[in-house]
């Protein structure tokens, strides 16, 4: 066997300089002859490490980054020989096995849905195939849909769009619908900024998340598949045509799936850039080609969805799920996570944590875990001060519930959600107070203008937060920005507007003495608020 | 006689006859016809004509719902309501600095106050030469690699307001041998 060198070349990578990477390893081999394979992956969730960069000799695996491209020659030359006695930095050298249980950030992580990502060539269906790729859709195609549904039930996975339904449950309610056609929807709109769990799997394993949808759609009964993903994400959409492509070409898309008498087809919709998109009804309005606004529910849509014909919604996680879920058991699954829920979740680790990037922890995890131990603590190596989750629908955990464990419910009793996935980590030079109207910023902007308690309520409390950001606010704006939250969590249609105040609610309940500081003494205790009206709250 | 002059400003319109006379231009038209009669194709159909003339001109979204039979306040509102799509030419290079939540912890804001003093425009502006168009972006995904700026495709990360400057001005200085 010759040697491999992989490279990390995904959105991530990409921004890191790493087709740069790929031309000077290019370089290098032409210079040097040597027998390789170039691979280029998706990515292995170390983005803070990127450019990443594996070589794998036979039985030896060694893991570098950053590897910019001047590094290259370097590390290749430890392979290859020719060093002329320079040595490579050994902070370069992430890790030596193939399996990567030396390097922390990844021997702490249970990789379930991503478990291939940065491993394979995500344009390659052999190498999906070699990897266990559609033998759980064979598997399934052998079982009546009935089982199949049971055997989702059974797992206990639970939307990771972050609402928590039971998946399996909304299979089942599909499957009951009598009107035909049916439709499934994969939800890629991943819209809250901090977030990229979505993207990552995509652009590293797309095949996994069309093995998903296609046992779906057995046990549903649906025909049709679209794939909602978002505008900002090009690398992505290019993956998923050209699994597409290759599904339709191996026989596991179009007309009788491999003599089943399933016929299915796939249809990749681009998102246009609208946050709201990423809620259910406002999603099937833009497939629809109109205005992405959201709608009354009941009826779900799995009783009356694209143009009123039973519809089932999934987020990409919750089908990349499926595939392990069948090829090992739904027992497996369910025993990876908590009572309530099963399996693990992939999460962003952002912010102010040294080793940044994408993380996947069964549930029930604690919080600690994940930020101390994967992610190393702070980078200025300041304590902890809060862990945002769930991006502007989320709230923040203080760090002295760092030992909360990753679950739907509990995380809900802290006041935050569990969200898509976005974990934003801040130490104490964020002020609660500016992150708070940093999210209303984006929320007012997001509201699609339907329901005025969103539309206006938003907007006056970003107004507010403003001037209490700018030393102006009053006792009495602290007891109107509570009572917006109430109005405009009570009064909106969709998950938008009803979670917009979460993170004012949380960063009120945690740290109500910063915002008092802000509104008594006109001071900003971490020193980021400008207090002067008319100016930028960052300070630059 | 005493001519009255009517109050109705749509009288004193001066008509110059159909403004799509004309056919549509034959590129536009091959994007048109691939999505007639499909009912859920007009996001799509704007999608596709963006990326040919870089944004959507007024003419092209009237030819749009006269072929495909959209009404003409239904298309403008697509072309409102969501934000990939604009109305007047960018420039040559479309920068975008994510105002995601990780960028924002790590002060992407002080890269846009740099960019935007350093070319005089300000978000949603184009330079005079049409070189720059400013712009922000929510999230790119990107977000290990905080703050992350984004030229047409490409993406930039571990930003500095600096840096951010610096890379603009070697596209500057690319352009120079052209002009």
């Amino acid at each position: 066997m010759s040697t491999v060198i992989r490279i990390g070349t995904s959105t991530c990578g990409q921004a890191a300089g790493a087709e740069s990477v790929v031309g000077a390893v290019n370089a290098y081999v032409d210079r040097r002859q040597v027998p390789v394979t170039i691979q280029r992956t998706g990515c292995l969730g170390a983005c803070h490490n990127e450019p990443l960069v594996e070589v794998t000799d036979n039985d030896v695996a060694v893991l570098y980054g950053p590897v910019s491209p001047e590094r290259v020659s370097l590390v290749l030359d430890r392979h290859f020989g020719g060093g002329g006695g320079r040595w490579v930095d050994p902070s370069w050298i992430l890790s030596r096995r193939p399996d990567h249980d030396d390097f922390p950030f990844l021997a702490r992580q249970t990789k379930v849905t991503t478990r291939l990502c940065g491993v394979i060539d995500p344009m390659s269906l052999d190498d999906y195939l070699a990897n266990g790729g559609y033998m759980a859709l064979r598997d399934a195609l052998r079982m009546p849909p009935e089982k199949v549904i049971a055997a989702v039930r059974d797992s206990r996975l639970r939307g990771r769009g972050g609402a928590g339904f039971s998946t399996g449950t909304k299979w089942e309610i599909t499957r009951r619908q009598p009107a035909s056609p049916k439709f499934l929807i994969c939800n890629a709109d991943e819209g809250d900024p901090g977030a990229f769990m979505n993207r990552t799997m995509i652009e590293g394993d797309p095949h996994r998340v069309l093995e998903g949808m296609l046992i779906a759609a057995w046990a549903i009964g649906a025909s049709k598949g679209y794939l909602y993903v978002r505008a900002e994400y090009p690398l992505a959409v290019k993956a998923l045509r050209n699994a597409i492509r290759q599904a339709a070409e191996y026989g596991v898309s179009g007309k009788n799936i491999l003599g089943s008498g399933l016929d299915f087809e796939f249809v990749i919709k681009e998102g246009a850039g609208a946050f709201v998109c990423g809620e259910e009804t406002a999603l099937m309005h833009s497939i629809e080609g109109q205005r992405g606004t959201p709608s009354m529910r009941p009826p779900y849509p799995s009783v009356a969805g694209l143009w009123g014909y039973p519809t089932n919604i999934n987020n990409v996680e919750s089908f990349a799920s499926i595939p392990s879920i069948l090829l090992n058991g739904p027992a497996w699954f369910a025993a990876l996570g908590t009572e309530q829920s099963g399996g693990t979740k992939a999460f962003a680790l952002t912010g102010a944590v040294r080793a940044s990037g994408l993380v996947e922890v069964p549930l029930g995890t604690p919080l600690r875990t994940l930020v101390e131990e994967i992610g190393g603590g702070c980078k200025s190596d300041r304590p902890v001060k809060a862990v945002q989750l769930g991006g502007p629908s989320g709230g923040c955990v203080p760090a002295e519930l760092l030992d909360t464990r990753i679950d739907y419910e509990d995380l809900r009793r802290t006041g935050a959600i569990m969200g898509s996935g976005g974990m934003v980590v801040v130490d104490d030079t964020t002020c609660m107070v500016d992150f708070a109207r940093y999210f209303l910023t984006f929320t007012q902007d997001e509201s699609c203008g339907k329901c005025v308690p969103c539309r206006v309520g938003t907007r006056k409390m970003l107004g507010i937060l403003t001037k209490i950001c700018h030393g102006q606010g009053t006792h009495q704006d602290l007891e109107r920005l509570t009572r917006l939250c109430e109005t405009v969590r009570t009064g909106s249609l969709c998950g938008l507007g009803t979670t917009a105040p979460n993170p004012v609610l949380t960063t009120m309940r945690y740290f109500e003495r910063e915002y008092v500081a802000h509104v008594d003494a006109g001071l900003c205790p971490a020193g980021i608020c400008s207090m002067r009206p008319g100016t930028s709250t960052r300070a630059a | 006689m005493h001519r009255r002059v009517s109050a109705n400003p749509i009288r004193r319109f001066n008509y110059q006859g159909d403004p799509l006379a004309e056919p549509a231009p034959a590129d536009l038209m091959e994007i048109l016809d691939r999505y007639r009669g499909q009912r859920d194709a007009l996001i799509t159909v704007l999608e596709e004509i963006q990326a040919r003339y870089s944004f959507l001109p007024a003419k092209h979204l009237q030819y749009a719902s006269r072929e495909l039979g959209f009404p003409l306040a239904q298309v403008y509102g697509i072309s409102t309501f969501y934000n990939v799509f604009k109305l007047t030419a960018p420039g040559r290079y479309q920068v975008r600095v994510c105002k995601g939540t990780a960028c924002h912890v790590n002060r992407s804001s002080a890269m846009l106050d740099h960019l935007s003093e350093k070319l005089g425009i300000h978000e949603e502006e184009t330079t005079a030469d049409g070189l720059f168009t400013l712009q922000t972006v929510a999230c790119m995904g990107a977000c290990s690699l905080a703050p992350v700026m984004v030229i047409n495709d490409q993406t930039y990360g571990r930003m500095t307001p600096d840096l951010s400057w610096e890379i603009l001005s070697e596209l500057v200085a690319s352009e120079r041998p052209r002009v």
